[in-house]
């Protein structure tokens, strides 16, 4: 019964949402980019200086809301670290766990894994430090090295591990650099997290001010929030 | 009607389809992994309709190279709303995953039914009364050895 009457829900909902695109006014060639998106696109060279015009309103113009973004992440790793924490719950659980499921990977993960974790790490490190000329960027980059840390422990759940407090000093260190270039903006009597630095050589590396800086502080942070989510998860499946 | 046969039109149903894929698991699944499958189909779908809401017919990524200084662009702002939206999927996503271990490994499923029969039982006893719609059930027992200690 409830299959029915959602069904019947749904149908209706396909319906209206349908009329609705029907009648939005994209289907003309004249069609052209937003308010904002127009006055960005002509703008973003000239006030920000980075070639990827994406990076320009991530950290240029709506910085703010992307460290916002960060802090929202940062809650849910914590969040998840503390619900899935070994506690009294269910160390009974572990305790007659150790016997059994701490092999490795086969052979071929294993050394396959260790043939791809420099390059994972050359992928990640290049998106980050390119985002502002490339599609790409701290986040994408972040995910990639979260990736290469977490599959080497993966394959290997006994004998590599990662250092938990390292993770967090470099997690706590991305997040501080991150607000301290925000803040010396206000410094220098301009608002919070305003893109500083000169914008240098339009579209080399060295360009667009403190947008790189920023960037790799939010690519280390994703990455170091990521590897410490996916092994909180990880860890847990082995233990049940 | 001829709208839907351009290429917004195919992408556009797309995405809504997409969408209301996950809406329909969200309403009729009862297993709680599959509601977060379902949350992640929907929350796709959402996404897509956002980032479409900013495409230009031949229009180019939003990005300053040597050879593209006159042609259109793609908005950028939906782009970069979507990454700030994907970047929280995956936070709520993990979230929700990692309650749902909690869930399974408290009641021993991840149906809701059962799970739901289990914690009245658990709150009825608790409350020292009997379970609601069980009068001649024997007497309530501890679902799980040594944890409400």
């Amino acid at each position: 019964m409830t299959k029915y009457s959602a069904l019947l829900f749904i149908s209706g909902l396909v319906f209206l949402l349908m009329v609705i695109t029907g009648l939005l006014p994209i289907f003309s060639d004249s069609h052209t980019p937003m308010l904002v998106g127009k006055a960005i696109l002509e703008g973003a060279k000239d006030q920000v200086g980075a070639a990827n015009v994406v990076t320009s309103v991530v950290l240029g113009y709506r910085g703010l809301d992307t460290l916002g973004e960060l802090s929202i992440l940062f809650a849910a790793a914590s969040v998840v670290g503390l619900v899935l924490t070994k506690s009294s719950f269910n160390k009974a659980a572990s305790a007659n766990n150790d016997k059994h499921d701490h092999h490795d990977s086969g052979f071929v993960a294993v050394n396959a894994i260790d043939l791809i974790f420099p390059l994972l790490l050359v992928v990640g490190m290049y998106i980050i430090t390119h985002g502002h000329l490339t599609p790409g960027g701290g986040f994408q980059g972040g995910v990639v090295l979260a990736v290469a840390f977490s599959m080497l422990v993966i394959v290997r759940p006994r004998r590599a591990s990662i250092n938990h407090g390292m993770v967090s000093i470099i997690e706590s260190f991305a997040g501080v650099s991150f607000i301290l270039i925000g803040v010396i903006a206000l410094f220098k009597g301009q608002s919070f997290l305003q893109p500083l630095l000169s914008h240098g050589e339009f579209g080399s590396l060295w360009s667009a001010g403190t947008l790189p800086l920023l960037y790799l502080a939010v690519g280390l942070k994703v990455g170091a929030e990521l590897a410490g989510l996916l092994l909180a998860l990880n860890s847990d499946e082995v233990v049940d | 009607m001829n709208h839907f046969f351009t290429v917004e039109g195919i992408l556009y149903f797309g995405a809504i389809s997409l969408s209301i894929i996950g809406l329909f698991g969200l309403l009729v699944s009862k297993n709680l992994f599959r509601l977060l499958l379902s949350l992640v189909l929907f929350e796709a779908g959402a996404n897509l309709v956002l980032v479409l809401s900013g495409f230009i017919r031949n229009g180019i990524a939003p990005i300053f190279l040597d050879g593209n200084s006159g042609a259109v662009m793609n908005d950028p702002v939906p782009q970069a709303l979507v990454l700030t939206a994907i970047v929280i999927g995956v936070g709520v996503q993990a979230l929700a995953l990692s309650l749902i271990f909690r869930v399974k490994k408290h009641y021993g499923s991840m149906d809701m039914r059962t799970i739901r029969s289990k914690l009245e039982r658990e709150i009825a006893e608790n409350a020292g009364v009997t379970p609601p719609g069980s009068n001649e059930a024997p007497a309530p027992v501890k679902l799980i050895e040594g944890e409400n200690s």
